[in-house]
């Protein structure tokens, strides 16, 4: 999950990496009180998890009280790729004219299976645009998780983008401290960018981002609710992810359920190659239930545009049986292209024959009948 | 011959007195595989079936070779490097759900043993024929000369059913697991069936995300000289979105399907379009 960047400073700053001093509202009335707290100029930032989120507009500045009276209901009212702006964080702007601009990072490296540290000489931007246009501009390096992330690595690191003396140390020990954040929190993701250095060597995290691997919220029981109600996700997604399902909300007709995720990805291809627009991915899992199963139907249906849905089930630990059952007590009312294999197949079969569903053996098959019902309704409209 | 195991694997269970662990217990022994044990802490002493649950290695009188993990996510690290620690090899980790964080801990603690780890979040690995330490369902499987690798579970499963009706049995399956994190990549078991005489023909399932498949194309071109096969899910995922398994996502540019497609052509390794074009696609290479 990711978390807001309000949220992420407060965890830095918790483990003694300096962010700018700031307040956050979440109405207007709060923002009076800027000018007890905060000296001019500020940065007004909206809080939404979506990239991007300064050239959308969502970050602006302001002089004066007056200035930042004008522009916060401006903010707070508006929408940003989608997403309502409920909350800013406003605060002391930095001073770039007299500073660097640094990027730190770490990650979760899928290709070294390790953690990497990543510093770059250019913050303020985009990192991967860095590292396809100035790669001598960055420094990288795989952590061994048991020998841990230390001030001499990181040391070799600052030195590696061009600091030296003083600044070097400075960088190097918020390079630390960001590490063990990262560590602390299951981070797939903590990253400071920009990372402010003045001319006199203080350092100052003025972008924060924090993305906690969901997996590991059991160790953070603080943010458990919030993972599965982020506002990455949708109405639909959210319901899914509490009802342990896998589900992601796709734009077309034609709802798809399997189990596993990879059957279910191959189901969408499928669909697509007969020219069918799948409204979605659906993953009951492993060993699901008549329940487990009537649950998915019952999202796949909430979706007013599904004209067909296609169910691919290979019974591996999942039986067959229940997955008929759970078809046959929700009885969806629209168009049901079944294909069912594996372990139970042939009770399964028989609990939906039994109960006028046809039953395919063949996915092709099944994605095709499921494309032709779909078509055949928008014709007959 | 097979690769990994074999019937000369004793296997443990760990996490042998959970409702999964309990179940699959009595597939693997079903299946003709040996397990010697169980283990699960505070239940030594207790038996599933007939087999011997201990509340630690130390305490098994005959001793194991391989473990295969069915320990909730929270306890799984433990577990694994509880494994890795006794030299088991190799440890099969079937759970679920295991933070990334633990997961890294446990594969590079056993790179650095040189001890074989498949998963986490695996169906598992299967010998047809002679050991299973997985879940998957045993009867669409049968002994013959494809080797398999794969990113995902039911997606092998029904491509395994396809190839033994089409006559191709297979030598050894393997589920890499859905993780981003996973002890094993495809290069690992390339190289191994590569060498291994009784396998002929190889069959690579990949998935959206992450670049083990881009990686795996490299490889096959100087390395490989046995037919591939290959098949690829989720060209038509969208971008940032995790599809099920958390290691499918597209992200940051890299990951998607058809930029793996493309390695693998270019490495001359045929793509299917569907899955039930392998078999077909498997017999004309190997013909």
């Amino acid at each position: 999950m990711k978390l807001h960047e309000y949220r992420a400073k407060e965890i830095f700053s918790q483990f003694g990496i300096p962010v700018p001093k700031s307040i956050v509202i979440d109405n207007e009335n709060e923002g009076e009180a800027i000018h007890k707290e905060l000296e001019f100029p500020v940065a007004l930032k909206a809080q939404v998890l979506v990239g991007g989120r300064g050239k959308a507009g969502g970050i602006r500045f302001a002089e004066s009280m007056n200035e930042a009276r004008r522009i916060i209901p401006e903010l707070l009212g508006m929408e940003l790729k989608g997403h309502a702006v409920r909350q800013l964080l406003i605060e002391e702007k930095a001073d770039l004219i007299h500073a660097r601009e640094l990027y730190v990072g770490f990650t979760v490296n899928r290709k070294s299976r390790s953690f990497t540290c990543i510093l770059s000489s250019r913050g303020g931007v985009d990192i991967e645009e860095v590292a396809r246009e100035n790669p001598g501009a960055i420094a990288r390096f795989d952590i061994d998780p048991e020998v841990g992330f230390q001030q001499y690595h990181a040391r070799k690191l600052s030195k590696q983008i061009g600091l030296a003396g003083k600044k070097m140390l400075k960088v190097a020990a918020i390079t630390v401290k960001l590490y063990d954040v990262f560590r602390a929190y299951d981070g797939e993701l903590a990253e400071i960018n920009p990372l402010i250095l003045t001319d006199d060597g203080n350092v100052i995290a003025v972008d924060a981002v924090l993305n906690i691997d969901n997996n590991a919220l059991f160790r953070h029981p603080e943010f458990s609710s919030e993972g599965k109600t982020s506002e990455e996700f949708t109405d639909l997604e959210k319901e899914a992810r509490e009802a342990g399902l896998a589900y992601v909300d796709l734009p077309g007709d034609i709802g798809i359920i399997g189990c596993g995720a990879g059957l279910v990805m191959a189901s969408l291809d499928i669909l697509k190659q007969f020219n069918g627009e799948p409204a979605n991915f659906l993953d009951v899992g492993g060993g699901a239930n008549a329940r487990n199963m009537a649950k998915a139907l019952s999202i796949v249906l909430k979706k007013p545009d599904v004209r067909s849905i296609f169910i691919n089930i290979f019974g591996g630990i999942t039986k067959c049986d229940e997955i008929a059952r759970g078809i046959v007590d929700t009885a969806p009312g629209i168009p049901i292209s079944v294909r069912m294999m594996g372990t139970n197949e042939e009770e399964g079969k028989k609990i939906l024959t039994d109960n006028g569903y046809h039953v395919y053996e063949n996915m092709e098959d099944s994605a095709k009948n499921a494309v032709e019902q779909a078509k055949a309704y928008r014709e007959g409209l | 011959m097979s690769i990994i195991i074999d019937d000369s694997t004793k296997v443990v269970v760990q996490g042998i007195t959970g409702g999964q662990g309990r179940f699959h217990t009595e597939r693997l022994i079903e299946y003709g595989t040996n397990v010697v044990a169980g283990v699960t802490p505070g239940k030594g002493g207790e038996k599933v079936g007939e087999i011997n649950v201990y509340d630690s290695f130390d305490e098994i009188p005959e001793k194991p070779t391989a473990s295969i993990i069915f320990v909730p996510a929270p306890f799984a690290r433990d577990a694994a490097l509880e494994a890795i620690e006794f030299g088991l090899d190799p440890v099969v980790v079937i759970t679920e759900h295991i933070p990334i964080h633990d997961s890294l801990e446990i594969v590079h603690r056993a790179s650095k043993k040189n001890i074989v780890v498949i998963g986490p979040n695996t169906p598992g690995i299967i010998s047809p024929g002679k050991c299973k330490m997985g879940v998957m369902p045993s009867h669409v499987f049968c002994p013959g000369t494809i080797g398999l690798i794969s990113r995902s579970g039911t997606l092998t499963y029904e491509i395994v059913d396809d190839l033994s009706k089409a006559g191709m049995g297979q030598s050894t399956a393997i589920g890499l697991g859905g993780d981003p994190i996973v002890g094993l990549n495809f290069i690992d078991l390339l190289v191994r069936f590569e060498r291994d005489p009784d396998t002929r023909g190889i069959v690579l399932i990949g998935e959206i995300g992450g670049s083990a498949e881009e990686e795996a194309a490299e490889f096959i071109k100087g390395h490989i000289t046995k037919p591939v096969i290959a098949y690829i899910a989720g060209r038509a995922a969208p971008k940032g979105k995790t599809m099920g398994h958390a290691g499918a996502i597209i992200s940051r540019g890299t990951g998607s399907a058809r930029a793996k497609i493309e390695a693998l052509s270019k490495a001359n390794v045929r793509v299917a379009a569907t899955p039930g074009e392998i078999p077909a696609l498997l017999a004309e290479e190997l013909a």
